[in-house]
């Protein structure tokens, strides 16, 4: 069921169909010949400490998620808004519904290994609806993290980092990928050779062997799986001057499909598919070009280290942020494979100064290292429409992948 | 339509100084992070990866390319012991392997810390530093033991 494919397919085939019934209209205003409302794309967003009351610049929505084809529903709060990865996970901690568990060819469950920058997930993976807004992506995979039914991990996933299988561990209540890929592998995923990465298993009691997972039934992103405005995300946040508490904002679903989500005079940057920069774009600092991103799911700039910043990092009671002892002033100009290039001018702050104020969640000026390329994490959205552009899907600014502001 | 799967790109900052002085040979001697070479568990044949090394004036590099997609590196000191290891690509990879007896370390640090959460990992427990980071599908790390880096080495190098 290669959903996607049906869906772009679908969208062309309307075109013509609209166009025919504009058309035809034969020049009647009656108010009987309105069109459908549009469903309801905005959703609310905000910045706060998160469910686990840890984090700083933490994204978060609340999600709707029911047993598939019916209204036995639950809404799961402190759901980190992540535009870099795919699909959506909850902790089991916060599921009370029984939803149904996905089988692989020999008919056992299937369980997921996903793999983040900062350690792994690992749970069965479940059939739900997922609804966001007056949105729904009915019938799709999602993973179920640290459900105590799949309790053994296996050594071929906990050999890939440390778990982020808790509420502790995991600060959010689940995660929301409404990234710019429709799957969360791929095709690596597909087939059980030496190429396949780890991530999807079939278990048998606590003894759970990699297997093959078809496109379709990889987790995936929720966005690209609703019946209208499925071409990707904005996020939407007003500017932060200063450190505050909390701050609200709006995710809005589809890239030109209404009027609240054009893209107006935002510049697209597409992403490259291979070379240097491949799944990014490329972040030019001092002359030197990088890869760059943009990650509602990373709580700062995260970029370089000290010795190409020349930024301090913080004491390691803070660690992974940068600790400047006067405000520091970066820029770097993004491009995208389309050529399209802009500078971006942000200032880091002492990390340690800004979580002095423990009720502070909003962090504008907060940095770290990485180990080098651009994470344009939460702050740099703070006064920005940020648009992820799905791969493959078409849009007023061409077809993604691509991220636009 | 499926998303295209990004390419098993492995591109390094590499250091114009170093780089000038490496050349190529065919020798697939692999070990994890701390251990010396001598005593190979084989990343390689762990990895099933293809191997090349270039030597260089304080260190060499082990490069293999795993069928993953992931690059790693293993940077060997003269007295052939493994100082550090690098890695990118579409996912993480076998750090259990890699990071050899540090493993353990890596996962308690991770564990006992209690501060902000950051997007990636940035460990370090005084030798061992440990640095990941990037996102679903863009995996990037790195982790290298301070004690037994070479004279002429620098950390900065190791990615």
């Amino acid at each position: 069921m290669r959903f996607g494919k049906l869906r772009v397919v679908a969208l062309a085939t309307a075109i013509p169909i609209v166009a025919t019934l504009l058309g035809c209209g034969g020049g009647s205003s009656s108010s009987s010949k309105a069109s459908p409302t549009p469903a309801s794309n905005s959703q609310a967003i905000m910045v706060n400490a998160g469910p686990a009351n840890k984090y700083a610049n933490g994204l978060f929505t609340t999600v709707t998620v029911c047993v598939a084809g019916t209204t036995n529903c639950q809404n799961i709060s402190g759901v980190l808004v992540d535009t870099a990865s795919f699909g959506l996970r909850v902790l089991a901690s916060a599921l009370t519904l029984p939803l149904a568990q996905q089988k692989d060819a020999s008919g056992k469950p299937v369980v997921e290994c996903a793999q983040f920058a900062d350690g792994f997930t690992w749970g069965p993976v479940k059939t739900a609806d997922v609804k966001l807004a007056g949105e729904q992506a009915s019938s799709i995979p999602i993973q179920v993290i640290g459900d105590p039914a799949f309790a053994t991990i296996p050594a071929s996933c906990s050999s890939h980092g440390p778990a982020e299988d808790t509420l502790q561990q995991l600060g959010t209540n689940g995660v929301l990928g409404v990234g710019p890929f429709v799957e969360d592998c791929g095709n690596s995923c597909v087939t059980t050779g030496t190429q396949n990465p780890d991530f999807y298993f079939g278990c048998t009691g606590s003894s759970c062997q990699v297997t093959g997972e078809s496109i379709s039934q990889q987790v995936r992103n929720p966005v690209a799986s609703f019946a209208a405005d499925n071409n990707g995300v904005v996020i939407d946040l007003p500017a932060a001057s200063a450190s505050a508490p909390t701050l609200s904002g709006s995710m809005i679903f589809g890239i030109g499909t209404q009027s609240n989500n054009s893209l107006g005079s935002a510049q697209v940057l597409t992403m490259f598919l291979s070379g240097t920069f491949a799944g990014n774009v490329k972040t030019t600092y001092k002359s030197t070009a990088y890869s760059g991103f943009f990650d509602s799911g990373s709580n700062a700039y995260f970029f370089l280290d000290a010795s190409l910043t020349g930024i301090p990092d913080c004491p390691s009671t803070i660690p992974g942020f940068y600790c400047p002892s006067s405000p520091a002033s970066v820029s770097a100009t993004n491009a995208g494979a389309n050529g399209v290039s802009n500078a971006v001018n942000f200032t880091i702050d002492n990390a340690a100064t800004l979580f002095g104020n423990s009720s502070n969640n909003v962090f504008p000026t907060l940095g770290g290292p990485n180990p080098g390329f651009f994470d344009w994490g939460v702050p740099f959205f703070y006064g920005r429409r940020v648009f992820t552009a799905i791969a493959g899907r078409s849009t007023p600014g061409g077809a993604g992948p691509y991220w636009a502001y | 339509m499926h998303a295209p799967e990004v390419p098993n790109s492995l591109r390094w900052v590499r250091r114009g100084a170093i780089m000038a002085c490496l050349f190529v040979i065919a020798l697939p001697a692999f070990a994890t992070l701390g251990e010396d070479l001598s005593s190979i568990s084989s990343d390689q044949v762990h990895m099933k990866a293809a191997v090349r090394v270039l030597p260089g004036q304080f260190y060499s590099i082990h490069e293999m390319q795993s069928p993953t997609g992931t690059a790693i590196r293993e940077f060997v000191s003269p007295a052939g012991v493994v100082f550090g290891v690098a890695w990118q690509g579409p996912s993480t990879p076998d750090l259990r392997q890699l990071l050899g007896s540090h493993f353990d370390e890596f996962i308690q640090a991770v564990q006992s810390s209690s501060s902000r959460r950051a997007r990636g990992r940035h460990v370090d427990t005084g030798d061992l530093v440990f640095d990941s980071g990037g996102h679903m599908r863009f995996i990037v790390g790195r982790a290298f033991l301070r004690s037994k880096m070479p004279t002429g080495a620098d950390a900065n190098a190791i990615r």
